[in-house]
């Protein structure tokens, strides 16, 4: 029971990674904390690639390897170039465990279901439509049926979050700055993911698939092994997709028949067909996360490094930064933004928005280069090993020059000095 | 596999009024782009000819939120389903 009717510390909004860390953590230092899910139980909702990371998983539930339902431990990492028809692959395999597939229905449930035991109560079924104001500060929330009030709410109502928009934290979302990602979790044997992808039972295999359907357009694909099934999905910018007008089931089709994929699939039954948007707008285009009595955690603050495939710790790790934010606020009576900005210096001095700034040109470059970096080079790459592989009689020396010559002319030559200035410069960005 | 197969896959509790609306559907006989009937995960979105008007498919819902940010004209009214509705992902 509560200890006031209708009112507690702190309000989180939405059980996914960001609000079960941020929910647990409170709980764990005793502040009175309820976990508002609109889904029918938590992760009903959820939807991502399919890896969590060991170390910052950790951080919250320190003995999830053993106790959380996850599928297989991380293996091997393949990065797949995908040509028209052929592809190109370079593996990463160690036999370690910095991370592993999940299913989040089971495991942000099984998260949830940690928070409870933790001491915070859990509400799902439940969508909150408002957050309630007074004197300039958010003092609580309206769900369909009732109202609740809390000295601080917290939002971890994923990358859609309306209520961030509805308070003024965040504007308009552009296309430019959001992916549309589509997946298919597909039923095969575990014999059968064990032989195709050389592993053992609990082991599992993480691709990332450039190119293929994708060539030429701000999109990545994915292929996570988990226990019984394999998730192949994509993610493509959403400006792309409006101006292609190509449904995106329709470039994940195409994938699944490209030649280096339809042999990993085949003999599958499709388990789930699932979609959700990524935040990709990265550092520049992060909303204001702080105002009086209210933190944003999560894809609801766009905290995702899309580079290195990471989201859902950044959503554990500022969960966690925004409820020690919360902790000293309630202990210190203070609700103001001047005291919850804290949480965004937690964040600055943090991998999280680290990361985030160290990448902030990133995405500007791909959208201006996409031709090339997304298109032209993949091809290339292919192209030499197509040329290096291929006995025909021909000499090895008029081989060589005709793929040198090749890439000065498939390719003004002004465009190439600008993709490699646009390499420096990024790389500048990124290093220095 | 077509989309109405891979929608088959889901488990959905669908409401008896739509949680998408159309705010202004004059926008929509201008709008020559219609997005949302292309981007739709889907397939929420088609153009009834006849009629002149978008016909929403509301219970195929993926709850994704492309629409809202894919719609030229911003007609598209978004909200969640109720706590008790829309689509229960079980692999997500």
């Amino acid at each position: 029971m509560l200890k006031q009717e209708n009112k507690t510390d702190v309000i989180v909004v939405g059980a996914g990674p960001a609000g079960v860390a941020c929910a647990i953590t409170l709980a764990r230092s005793g502040k009175e904390v309820v976990l508002i899910e609109r889904g029918l139980f938590a992760g009903s909702k959820n939807v991502f690639g399919g890896a969590i990371y060991t170390q910052p998983t950790k951080e919250i539930f320190p003995d999830f390897e053993t106790t959380a339902p996850v599928e297989r431990r991380t293996v091997q990492h393949n990065f797949a170039i995908l040509g028209e028809v052929d592809s190109t692959t370079i593996s990463y395999r160690k036999n370690d465990n910095s991370s592993y597939s999940v299913i989040r229905g089971k495991f942000d449930r099984w998260a949830a279901n940690e928070a409870k035991k933790a001491g915070v109560y859990l509400v799902e079924e439940t969508v909150v439509r408002e957050l309630i104001k007074e004197k300039n500060k958010i003092i609580g929330v309206k769900t369909e049926l009732e109202k609740f009030y809390s000295d601080i709410v917290i939002l971890a109502d994923g990358v859609n979050s309306l209520l961030a928009k509805q308070i003024g934290l965040r504007k308009d979302i552009n296309t430019k700055d959001i992916a549309l990602s589509v997946k298919e979790v597909i039923k095969l044997d575990k014999d059968v993911i064990n032989q195709r992808f050389n592993v053992k039972d609990s082991e599992g295999v993480i691709t990332e698939i450039f190119g293929g359907s994708m060539l030429g357009l701000l999109g990545l694909g994915f292929m996570y092994t988990n226990k019984d099934s394999v998730t192949l999905g994509l993610g493509i910018t959403l400006n792309e997709l409006v101006d292609s007008k190509i449904s995106p089931y329709e470039y994940l089709e195409q994938l699944k028949q490209h030649p280096s994929i339809a042999p990993l699939i085949e003999g599958g039954t499709l388990k789930e067909y699932s979609a959700h948007l990524i935040p990709e707008g990265g550092y520049k285009k992060i909303p204001k996360l702080v105002d009086n009595g209210v933190m944003v955690v999560g894809d609801a603050g766009m905290l995702v490094n899309n580079l290195h495939w990471e989201g859902t710790n950044l959503a554990m790790i500022s969960g966690k930064l925004a409820a020690e934010t919360a902790i000293e606020a309630l202990n210190n009576n203070d609700f103001s933004k001047k005291m919850l900005s804290l949480y965004e210096n937690k964040l600055k001095e943090s991998f999280v928005l680290k990361d985030m700034k160290t990448y902030k040109d990133l995405m500007d470059t791909m959208h201006s280069r996409k031709m090339a970096f997304l298109s032209y080079y993949f091809k290339k790459i292919n192209a030499f090993f197509e040329m290096f592989t291929s006995v025909n009689s021909i000499p090895k020396k008029e081989n060589f020059r005709g793929f040198i010559k090749s890439i000065f002319t498939d390719r003004k030559p002004i465009e190439l000095v600008k993709d490699c200035f646009a390499v420096l410069k990024l790389l500048w960005s990124i290093l220095l | 596999m077509n989309i109405d197969k891979k929608l088959y896959t889901l488990k959905y509790t669908p409401d008896t009024e739509s949680h998408l609306k159309i705010t202004d559907k004059e926008k929509c006989r201008l709008c020559i782009s219609k997005n949302c009937t292309h981007i739709c995960p889907a397939k929420v979105y088609e153009w009834n000819a006849d009629t002149q008007e978008i016909i929403i498919n509301y219970e195929n819902c993926l709850e994704c939120g492309a629409c809202r940010i894919a719609c030229e004209k911003r007609v598209i009214d978004w909200q969640y389903p109720k706590g008790t509705k829309g689509v229960t992902f079980k692999q997500g």
